[in-house]
């Protein structure tokens, strides 16, 4: 089936919703979501949104915008982090006027509260930066713009998963979706295309990603050449619940949480001294393994499983009701612990992506260091890499990320397809993801996909961590190469047309097996520690060599890596103590 | 410990009607029942059709009814509906809703019921410089309402649907709720029609299967009456007799 639209959005977490809010005002908007858009992973954000409102205390979005800088480690563009704090402040009041129900002060303000890596005055002490709606923000912001969308009557192509994209040398005309109720194949010709597909979170064993983050958009275009930018910074939260790997927020710590280690010791204060438990997550995640293995964790086995508690019994009656009900709950459901009466124990988890399809402020997207633009072609989100968080994301930063670009990207597309026709389609656009599906359903037997998952999820997870060194890394690289080389065998069980999982699972197994090469290949090449990228063998922070953004362009079973510069044109790079 | 799954199976390419098949699974009683489904999905049969996204009750994919209560498999230890090795665990789809594909229902009616009550804020005043007030007492009045993740768990254990398809069911009242008890909201008015109607609020008889069913802890039925009172309340200013519709 064809269809034709001035803007088709890919993805309907908060930066496609944003966008489409944006786009569908003044161009003919489609949005193709591979879930019903409330169920977008936007929905399991936590904590906060980050803006300098100063409710509770005086707060400048230029401190907002050093303290993203400083923590992503010096490769975050300024210019970019600027803009973003900036333009976060009437965000934040934007999504209130659209009827986001924010936490309250006792005057009715947006209430804020503290979170990693948030300071005052660059770096004096922690700030309350962090608007939130409880602990359910993220659930909050998809809300209020999946309402707004059905307020502007956007329109959704629920449940279609994005297979192909429809692409020459210098301009994009569409995506390739299959209707998953009817396993049809769906050409959408397109004057524009926004990819705002989330995380792949997925390709690591333990994380607090959904089942659906697995990077679609951003392996579709890698597929078709175009470069991903710092793919080799992951980022892994402090505070996943152990062995599950779900998220226990930030602000459980912005509330006055501590992490202990088996003696009972605040370790963190031996790690950053000034913002403690409140350091940037990539300092906290390094600092738990730095226990385990010393053999303080509450096992105290050294073995990479063994983890610390979150204490939080300490915290004044009623906060963990009235502030942080849903992690409350998920320990009583998964736990079976009462967080007011026993820490919880957590471990670190694979949580976020800073790099991702390179964009510029407007979200369109950018394929080299010169600024070359591919027309009508267009990234925001987690799946783009702006970049703003460069080496390590601050906590909040990410659904700030959502509504800023998305609705960046969104204004420019309106303003982009009034002045372009229509593109031409191939008559053969389908045809390429046509052959891919045949070949998976052809009726013969091959390896099920489910093992092959498995393995690249345990390869990931154990050499391309949180602490990394190039025999790991060498070697993941050459088993998620072997696993691409099988996966030409890999076949059906199911044959059937409507909702056919199983094919879904193995085209998101394909974008997973190519996002986890490029991820690896990417950190293979770094040879330096930066914010979520750290290595044993080369533990210090390398600006003279590796203060550039990496461009990692797939070729085949080969990563191409090539590097562009970072603009630091606001401060320059220092040490990072916190 | 070792279950059986006995799952409602239904393939709209090759079935006339659903039919039972039972999978034997290894699991820890700790573990999620939607872990014990992706045991079968990826090492046992590739064909079974169920949806599952974030895996900790907040995205509302994977609603369905287990051992006859309708819940989320994500939120549904073993330990709670298997007792010993050996335990059958009976897994249909959610009522009330046509099956597509074995555990996957169509929401389409339910997701159009949610859209016809205006679930969005509703104040045409000049957009303020900065935030609405609202106090925090204003903000809880509405709370626990905001918690929906439209799951349709609620939607299959309301008894009213048997008898009235086009209630419009417990996930679109609490919604509306949730916008007509907002500080902020000017939009009783505009959605007063489907409130204020038989298939409205008026087709509740407080069975609470809904309440009992919410896997977000939501007091639907009382969120339901809070709205029946708030319509009276204002048919009553206006000197009005009360639509309520009632047939028995």
């Amino acid at each position: 089936m064809k269809h034709e639209f001035e803007c088709v959005i890919v993805g309907s977490g908060g930066a496609g919703l944003y966008s489409a809010l944006e786009t569908s005002a003044c161009a003919k908007t489609a949005v193709l979501s591979k879930v019903y858009p409330v169920r977008s992973h936007t929905g399991a954000a936590q904590g906060g949104i980050s803006a300098a409102l100063g409710n509770r205390e005086e707060d400048k979005p230029e401190w907002h915008a050093f303290d993203t800088v400083k923590g992503g480690d010096y490769l975050v563009d300024q210019q970019a982090a600027m803009i973003m704090a900036q333009d976060a402040v009437q965000a934040v009041y934007d999504l209130e006027n659209r009827g986001l129900p924010f936490s309250r002060t006792t005057d009715g303000k947006i209430d804020q509260r503290r979170f990693g890596g948030h300071t005052k005055a660059f770096g004096k002490g922690p700030v309350r930066r962090a608007c939130y709606a409880a602990d359910r923000t993220g659930h909050m912001i998809l809300q209020t713009l999946y309402q707004q969308c059905i307020k502007n009557k956007v329109t959704f192509f629920d449940e279609f998963q994005v297979v192909d994209v429809i692409l020459d040398e210098k301009t994009c005309k569409g995506v390739i979706a299959i209707e998953l109720a009817t396993g049809q194949l769906h050409t959408f010709a397109a004057k524009s295309v926004l990819f705002a597909t989330g995380g792949f979170g997925r390709i690591f064993k333990i994380t607090s990603n959904a089942f659906a983050n697995t990077g679609d958009g951003p392996a579709v275009l890698a597929r078709k050449g175009i470069p991903l930018q710092d793919m080799e910074f992951f980022q892994f939260h402090p505070t996943g619940i152990k062995g599950l790997g779900i998220l226990i927020t930030e602000a459980v710590r912005g509330e006055g949480g501590i992490l202990r280690n088996n003696a009972g010791d605040r370790f963190m204060e031996q790690y950053a001294p000034t913002l403690l438990d409140l350091a940037p997550r990539d300092m906290v995640s390094r600092a738990i393994m730095t226990e385990i293995a010393a053999g303080r964790g509450m096992r105290g086995d050294k073995k990479i499983d063994d983890y610390v508690n979150l204490d939080a019994t300490h915290l004044a009656k009623g906060v963990l009701e009235a502030k942080l009900p849903d992690i409350t709950e998920f320990c009583k459901t998964y736990l079976g612990i009462d967080p007011n009466e026993t820490p919880i124990p957590v471990l670190p988890t694979a949580h976020y992506a800073m790099g991702g399809i390179p964009t510029d402020l407007d979200g369109r997207v950018v394929i080299d260091g010169k600024g070359t633009i591919i027309e009508g072609l267009y990234a925001a989100g987690e799946c783009a890499c702006v970049s703003v968080h460069g080496a390590n994301r601050l906590g909040t930063n990410s659904l700030l990320d959502l509504v800023v670009f998305g609705r960046r990207a969104g204004i420019h597309i309106g303003e982009y397809v009034k002045h372009i026709d229509f593109p031409a389609i191939p008559a053969d656009a389908a045809a390429e993801a046509q052959r891919w599906i045949d070949r998976l359903t052809d009726g013969k037997t091959g390896p099920h996909g489910g093992h092959m998952a498995e393995e690249m999820q345990t390869v990931m997870m154990e050499n391309v961590g949180i602490y990394r060194n190039e025999a790991d890394m060498a070697l993941a690289v050459e088993a998620i190469r072997n696993l691409r080389d099988r996966y030409g065998d890999v076949r059906v069980q199911d044959f059937s047309k409507p909702f056919n999982t199983d094919l879904l699972e193995l085209i998101e197994l394909k974008n997973m097996l190519d996002l986890a090469l490029i991820t690896a290949a990417s950190s293979l090449n770094r040879q330096e520690s930066r914010g979520g990228h750290s290595r044993h063998d080369f533990p210090d922070r390398d600006d003279a060599n590796w203060l550039k953004h990496t461009l990692a362009t797939l070729d085949g079973n080969q990563v191409n890596l090539a590097y562009k510069p970072v603009d630091t044109s606001i401060w320059k790079p220092k040490p990072r103590a916190y | 410990m070792k279950i059986i799954l006995k799952i409602e199976r239904f393939n709209p390419e090759t079935d006339t009607e659903s039919r039972f098949q039972e999978y034997t699974v290894e699991v820890a009683p700790t573990d999620r029942l939607l872990d014990a489904l992706i045991i079968i999905k990826q090492f046992q049969d590739g064909t079974l059709g169920f949806r599952k996204s974030c895996a900790h009750g907040v995205c509302g994919s994977d609603a369905m009814r287990i051992n006859g209560k309708d819940r989320l498999a994500c939120k549904t230890l073993v330990q709670e509906v298997a007792d010993a090795d050996g335990a059958v665990v009976e897994i249909k789809p959610l009522g009330h809703l046509p099956v597509q594909r074995d555990l996957i229902v169509d929401q389409t009616e339910f997701f159009s019921k949610y859209r016809s009550i205006q679930p969005f804020l509703i104040n045409d005043d000049p957009v303020p410089e900065k935030e609405r007030r609202q106090s925090p007492e204003e903000r809880m009045k509405f709370d626990d309402a905001t918690n929906c993740i439209l799951c349709a768990s609620c939607y299959s254990a309301c008894p009213i649907f048997d008898k009235n398809k086009n209630f419009l069911g417990p996930a679109a009242l609490s919604q509306g709720y949730r916008f007509i008890a907002d500080s902020r909201d000017k939009g009783f008015e505009n959605r007063l029609p489907d409130l204020d109607s038989p298939d409205g609020v008026w087709a509740c008889q407080n069975h609470f299967k809904c309440t009992e069913a919410c896997p977000r802890g939501i007091k639907i039925t009382k969120r339901i009456n809070q709205t029946k009172k708030m319509i009276q309340d204002h048919r009553k200013g206006k000197g009005e007799s009360i639509n309520d519709g009632a047939t028995d």
